[in-house]
């Protein structure tokens, strides 16, 4: 993509589900994956005559977010009805805040090549999600699932200070792993515990004014973020190159085919008639409580980010991985607790660990494999008693069948061979065999090393030490 | 049995205790009264058996002595409070099918005095209308002079009380729907304090007016009503968390009297009749002792602009939720989503509701928010400030309930002219205030309406004045 001089300015809004207990204004529990409507109670469903009561730990959870930003709190909250029909909608309008937001003006740094930039936090407020729609069940039917809707979301709304599509997703990524740290939500965008809409439009360096924006919906992955805002930065640019306005509209991703098309546009947009909403009383945020909030904050990412730094030599990048959402720093704090190398717990987890997450298509917080197993396998490693092939493999078995580590160790076999004798007999064995292999090592054939090397593992199912081999491959050849 | 129907509800409750006679023979008693008087077309349901079936368990109750305070009293509710497993139709077609899943905190607070509940009165569709005539099911007709409106919204409630068809009726009001049928059918209503009595399960008209209330055969007997419907609950968030006094001794303590009249309002007044009526009640209450303070209420004249805004916006949003998708009318002639919307609502709803959801649809809409909404809101706060001023030097206000006595069904076609039916009931509604109406006089040989309104949470001041009236006079007794 070539920007050809042209500056993008994006804003992104998320929206992140709270993981409270019950619902924004009814008690009706939330639980994802439960039966179709079994979740929804009279309110939920808005039957006639029914009234929405606040849940207090709605405003906790937005309180410590607000803290979390350094933003300015308000000092009464005010909801406001947003009048829109639609069939998972069941009231008619969605219960949400217009005027003095809980969450005001704050920020959040993010990091990109090295560099940080300070990206600015308009506004968070407290709204009820709706339900969901479902047209692909029934034929010539559409169906309504109403166990999501009156659950509590929390719409975070930055500034236009991104400049890129790389820092809109790390804006993105910072935001996750601030609500995961503070416990307010799983963050699970997969499950639509977060989702985003972006704001995109570009301009020339000299321009004054901001271009004419238009609104992406349904971007619901970090990786679609960036493939979305990317292809509407290169669309913008592409029209107004060919003399073309850009639309203020709204606009849908489209994954499968990776581009974005025109949903409505500003003329067909709905007028939402805000007015405050009569039901609830205006909720009024004391100075204590605000303070009580802060007081009790858990250690933020960034905060947790340095002194991993500082305390355990961690490179930036590194430090970066491990503090990327709540579970993995957990992990790696335990991992920690068994006295095994900083360096070696991120390598395990970020490297294989991850990698057998992915597999499997899960996360940190389902993992089969414990901050226990991990480290007495960095233990067994440093002490040179398995190899790495060896701790893979051990890696594997724990995930599959589970088990202590040590008896997993001598049952397997896996205990590293480093007694020279030992490994020099199987050597032997393997060059008696392949006799016309070693004469072309010895001519120079050098990428047959790794042909030896490789038998010898065989022949040991995987336990010789390949450093060993190694020595004494290079000890018979120079004779 | 027909005089068990003619007596008040405290001779009731008296007469139940010392076993005079019993609650299955009042039961009879006003089921076949309802029989006889179908025609008035008071009620909507009717539950002839179930009230038989309750009147005896109240019977055994009170065998046992386990007497509740409402022991074996047959009411009737306005079909605006929902009751479980229960028809709720609101007046409405919208709703002529809709079985209620739960009961609204009315019905069970005095279903757990012990009430029994005969059946469920007519109403103005959704409670908008002065007339009675909007409901869907037909008009009610006024028991004193058939050919008159029992006036609106409760006119069902009004009516049924005057023709002896329950004991006592609840009822809502939320610009004079209590206060205007009671001075029609020469009944006594009270509006209590906004707040005072809980709307869970009161089918919303415009939520920060609505308020439900009592209509009852005199001051005594509303007091007791009102005593075991108000309270605080949970459930509704505008709910008073304040103690109830004890209505019933309060109505009848020895209780000093300002009353402030409104002079310019008074003087103002187009019917020289009903001013005549006002100032003769006045007079009465003068001899007895009350004190006289003339009164200023300086933007009281900008009531009915400000309600006819704030009302019709908050009922546009209320009535959003009729869509058809989950309960309700829903149309049969559907071929998209809007279709859906739009005819089950245009055959759903009736024209006076609609009338109300375009002006305030309207008035909500983007350009039109400040210059409507936002000046209504101010000229309600200004309404505020004048009672607030005046109940400084007064214990409560006297003014007319209504510009004059009941007018023939079906003679005010022009919506504007049957707005002005509440031109001196809406200021109470918007200040929140308590309010009663109680006959006091005749204009054209139909009973004509006092209103006594009273300062926040002070029902007792109003029901105790008007209780000392209906000492000194007869016009509360049906002749």
């Amino acid at each position: 993509m070539s920007l050809n001089n042209w500056q993008p300015v994006i804003g992104l809004e998320v929206h992140v589900q709270l993981a409270t207990r019950t619902k924004l204004f009814s008690s009706s529990p939330i639980a994802f994956g439960a039966e179709p409507n079994t979740q929804a109670s009279e309110i939920d469903l808005g039957l006639p005559g029914v009234l929405p009561v606040l849940n207090k730990e709605a405003i906790n959870h937005a309180l410590k977010f607000g803290c979390a930003i350094n933003a300015q709190i308000s000092e009464k909250v005010i909801f406001a009805r947003k009048n829109y029909f639609y069939p998972d909608l069941p009231k008619g309008y969605q219960i949400s805040q217009l005027d003095d937001p809980i969450v005001g003006r704050g920020s959040v740094e993010i990091k990109l090549d090295e560099k940080s930039k300070i990206i600015g936090v308009t506004r968070a407020h407290l709204e009820e999600d709706a339900g969901k729609s479902i047209h692909d069940l029934y034929t010539n039917n559409s169906a309504i699932d109403l166990n999501r809707a009156g659950t509590c979301l929390l719409e975070i709304v930055s500034e236009p200070d991104l400049s890129s599509a790389e820092e809109a997703v790390e804006y993105l990524k910072k935001i996750h792993s601030i609500v995961t740290f503070l416990g307010i939500s799983d963050g699970d965008m997969s499950q639509g515990s977060m989702r985003c809409d972006a704001n995109v439009s570009v301009k020339k360096p000299d321009d004054q004014e901001l271009g004419t924006r238009t609104e992406l919906k349904n971007i619901n992955s970090f990786k679609f973020v960036e493939k979305a805002i990317i292809f509407e930065i290169d669309r913008q640019i592409k029209e107004l190159e060919k003399g073309r306005k850009i639309v203020q509209e709204t606009r849908l991703y489209d994954s499968k085919k990776n581009l974005t098309r025109s949903m409505r546009s500003k003329e067909e947009a709905n007028d939402y008639r805000y007015f405050p909403e009569p039901d609830l009383i205006p909720i009024k945020i004391s100075e204590d409580q605000i303070n009580d909030v802060r007081k009790n904050l858990p250690e933020l990412p960034d905060i947790m980010k340095a002194r991993l730094m500082k305390s355990y030599d961690l490179s930036d990048e590194n430090a970066e991985l491990v503090t990327a959402n709540k579970e993995t720093a957990s992990f790696f704090e335990d991992v920690l607790s068994y006295e095994v190398s900083p360096k070696n717990a991120v390598n395990w987890i970020t490297g294989d660990l991850f990698a057998l997450l992915n597999k499997n298509d899960t996360n940190i917080s389902e993992s089969k494999v414990s901050p226990k197993h991990i480290a007495e396998i960095i233990q067994n490693i440093e002490d040179q008693k398995i190899s790495g092939p060896s701790a893979k493999k051990l890696l594997e078995i724990v995930w599959s069948e589970g088990g202590e580590i040590q008896e997993l160790i001598q049952n397997e076999g896996l205990e590293q061979i480093s007694n020279d004798d030992e490994i020099e007999k199987i050597l032997d064995e393997v060059i008696s065999e392949n006799q016309k292999q070693f004469e072309q090592l010895k001519s120079g054939k050098d990428r047959l090393q790794g042909f030896f090397v490789g038998q010898v593992m065989k022949k040991t199912s995987g336990s010789a030490s390949p450093q060993v081999v190694n020595k004494l491959l290079k000890e018979k050849l120079s004779k | 049995m027909s005089e068990l129907i003619n007596l008040s509800l405290t001779d009731q409750i008296h007469g139940l205790a010392d076993k005079s006679f019993s609650s299955r023979e009042i039961a009879d008693a006003y089921l076949d009264e309802i029989k006889k008087k179908k025609s008035l077309n008071c009620y909507i349901s009717v539950f002839e058996e179930e009230s038989k079936e309750n009147a005896l368990l109240a019977d055994e109750n009170i065998a046992q002595n386990k007497v509740r305070p409402l022991e074996g009293i047959p009411i009737a509710h306005k079909d605006i409070f929902c009751i479980k497993d229960k028809k709720t139709t609101c007046g409405s077609k919208m709703l002529s099918s809709f079985i209620s899943p739960y009961s609204s905190e009315v019905f069970t607070k005095l279903d757990n005095a012990g009430a029994i509940t005969i059946g469920k009165t007519n109403m103005d569709e959704f409670a908008m209308g002065s007339s009675n005539e909007t409901s869907f099911y037909g008009n009610v007709l006024n028991p004193i002079n058939e050919k008159l409106s029992p006036g609106g919204s409760s006119g069902g409630s009004a009516a049924a009380v005057r023709a002896n068809l329950c004991s006592f009726a609840t009822a809502t009001d939320t610009g004079g729907s209590i206060r205007q049928p009671a001075s029609f059918c020469g009944v006594t209503g009270i509006k209590p304090t906004y707040g005072r009595v809980s709307r869970w399960g009161m089918i919303a008209f415009a939520s920060s007016l609505d308020q439900a209330g009592i209509i009852a055969k005199n001051a005594k007997d509303a007091a007791v009503a009102l005593k075991y419907m108000s309270g605080f609950d949970q459930k509704d968030s505008t709910s008073l968390n304040e103690e109830v006094k004890d209505f019933q001794k309060e109505v009848d303590a020895d209780q000093e009297h300002v009353i402030g009249i409104p002079k310019e309002l008074i003087e103002n007044m187009k019917n020289d009749q009903v001013r005549d009526s006002f100032k003769n009640a006045i007079s009465i209450l003068e001899k007895d002792g009350a004190k006289i303070e003339e009164i200023n209420l300086p933007h009281i004249e900008y009531s009915l602009p400000a309600y006819y805004v704030i009302a019709p916006a908050e009922c546009s949003a209320n009535l959003a939720r009729y869509d058809g998708i989950r309960f309700g009318h829903r149309s049969e002639s559907v071929s998209s989503l809007e279709d859906l919307y739009v005819n089950s609502r245009t055959e759903g709803f009736g024209r006076e509701v609609k009338n109300r959801i375009f002006i305030g649809t309207f008035c909500l809409s983007t350009g039109y928010y400040d210059a409507f909404y936002n000046k209504a809101l101010k000229i309600r706060n200004l309404i505020k400030r004048d009672f607030d001023e005046a109940f400084k030097k007064v214990t409560s206000i006297a003014m007319p309930t209504c510009s004059n006595s009941s007018f023939e069904l079906g003679s005010i076609s022009d919506p504007v002219e049957m707005y002005e039916q509440d031109i001196y009931t809406i200021p109470a509604n918007l200040a929140g205030l308590p309010a009663l109406s109680i006959p006091s006089g005749k204009v054209n040989e139909m009973p004509i309406g006092l209103q006594l309104i009273g300062n926040y949470l002070d029902e007792g001041k109003i029901l105790n004045l008007a209780n000392k009236f209906q000492k000194l006079t007869d016009f509360h007794e049906f002749k």
